[in-house]
């Protein structure tokens, strides 16, 4: 049969993979030991270091201003051009860039995986105010709430669902980009799949394995802090349209 | 420790050595690592149009692949609505994963190659699509349904004529934020062994001309198809711009 996938190989290629995460080795070159769980966890601690720093940055600069925009309903242009924007920013070249023309290091990368964070939570915050339906807006301001206290108690619980999803959006760039990170200097996860002629296939596999896995586990955890802040009369409409739709 | 990793990519200015990297390539420019050489770019520009062709049809079969496979989703689910979270939960989880893992993940299973970066970015593409569309198709009145029907249409003649050319603003803003980011993640492909603009840059990672050049034509290409489709949807929604006007 020619059509046979290779299932053999296949698992021996995704077996190395786990070994090397599980078992240090001989680098490709000789000499040192690389790969086994000490120096994964290494790596992909400075992969959530990085990628924590970059997010939270992005968050305190774009978020406030995405709210505030929103809330005044002004600036549509600005936050929607941001958003387009910053989807055309292919990774590589930004980082190549930044490495090339600002030069390597923690601070540099920081920078450029939070410029890729600024404009899904940007563009979201500013289009999760605009929803708040007006009769809400009118009902709460009817009570005798002050502006700020519209924004914090009715805008901001209803645009939940919307400012986490910029904010799911900008976590998954900025991980997926910290995996280019070592061409800057930074040493990611992304070093087992750069420099495969020290880790070898098995590395470069491993590095893959553990990027996915990485960026798994911190969408789960977003999508639970996502339930945990919606406000539960949300969720009962949502469902109850999910029903009718 | 982790010594094997730090030498190759801490020697700043230096090129990397790779697997992905010819060694044979010359410093393409005098003043490889200084300046942004125009007149180099503007003489050898002619070793940009193949890494350009290849980024096109990256992009170009990917996108259209993602489109008919989200079509045929969207069309099987908008008879039965409780696909519609499975489906976009299935798509979403491979979304989540960094584009470069998934190229390698892809790697054993496809082999080296365009096939293996056009599977990768067809998911990709796919997941985004099919939300705009479900969401289109969701935001079509009630009414406007009832009055088709009312008219004696078959729900095949309601989905073709009513439903679907309402829904299209949404699905063509669909195509063009998964073209406009298909564009941006193809630079990756290079780790699929698959070419394109991101392979200029990752060859040559210290070289700024060649990062400028590759970079701008890679978002010079996504406004391209940004403004193309933006067209295309004016000329396929005439009755929009009746209404503005």
């Amino acid at each position: 049969m020619p059509l046979q996938l290779p299932v053999a190989g296949l698992l021996d290629s995704f077996e190395g993979a786990i070994d090397f995460i599980l078992q240090p080795r001989p680098a490709v070159g000789g000499g040192i030991e690389v790969g086994g769980l000490a120096q994964c966890w290494e790596l992909m601690a400075k992969q959530i270091e990085v990628s924590a720093l970059a997010l939270l940055l992005a968050l305190a600069l774009a978020l406030p201003v995405g709210l505030y925009l929103g809330h005044r309903g002004t600036g549509e242009f600005l936050a929607v051009a941001i958003g387009n924007a910053g989807r055309a920013i292919p990774e590589l070249a930004l980082i190549a860039f930044m490495a090339a023309f600002i030069g390597v290091g923690m601070l540099n990368v920081t920078i450029a995986l939070m410029v890729l964070g600024i404009p899904p939570i940007l563009t979201n915050a500013f289009v999760a105010m605009r929803q708040a339906p007006q009769g809400a807006i009118d009902a709460a301001r009817g009570m005798g709430m002050t502006e700020f206290e519209i924004l914090r108690k009715v805008e901001l619980p209803l645009a939940i669902p919307t400012i986490m999803g910029g904010v799911r959006t900008a976590a998954t760039n900025i991980i997926a980009t910290a995996t280019i990170a070592p061409l800057a200097g930074v040493l990611t996860l992304g070093d087992f799949i750069i420099n495969v002629n020290v880790y070898g296939n098995d590395g470069v596999l491993a590095g893959a394995l553990l990027v996915a896995l990485l960026a798994l586990t911190v969408e789960l955890l977003l999508a639970g802090l996502q339930r945990r802040l919606t406000p539960e009369g949300l969720v009962l409409e949502q469902n109850a349209a999910g029903v009718t739709a | 420790m982790l010594a094997g990793a730090v030498p190759l990519l801490a020697q700043a200015g230096e090129i990397p050595e790779s697997f992905l990297r010819d060694p044979d390539a010359e410093p393409p420019c005098e003043a490889l690592n200084d300046t942004v050489c125009v007149g180099w770019a503007i003489d050898n520009f002619d070793r940009y149009v193949n890494p350009m062709l290849e980024h096109l049809v990256l992009v170009g079969v990917s996108v259209l692949a993602g489109f008919l496979l989200a079509f045929a989703l969207a069309l099987i689910s908008h008879g039965k609505r409780w696909l519609v979270p499975a489906v976009t939960g299935i798509t979403g989880a491979i979304y989540t994963v960094p584009s470069i893992a998934l190229f390698l993940l892809l790697l054993p299973i496809t082999g080296r190659g365009t096939t293996t970066a056009i599977i990768a970015l067809t998911l990709y593409s796919l997941q985004i699509i099919y939300r705009n569309m479900v969401l289109g198709l969701g935001n079509v009145p009630e009414a406007t349904k009832e009055a088709g029907r009312g008219m004696g249409m078959t729900s095949r003649q309601l989905l073709w004529r009513v439903e679907l050319p309402l829904a299209l603003p949404e699905i063509v803003a669909g195509l063009r934020i998964a073209t406009v980011s298909t564009v941006a993640i193809a630079t990756l492909a290079v780790f699929a062994g698959a070419g394109g603009l991101g392979a200029e840059i990752y060859n040559n990672i210290a070289f700024k001309t060649g990062i400028v050049v590759a970079g701008s034509l890679a978002i010079l290409i996504a406004v391209a198809f940004d403004g193309l489709l933006l067209l295309a949807q004016r000329l396929l929604t005439p009755w929009r711009r009746a209404r503005v006007s």
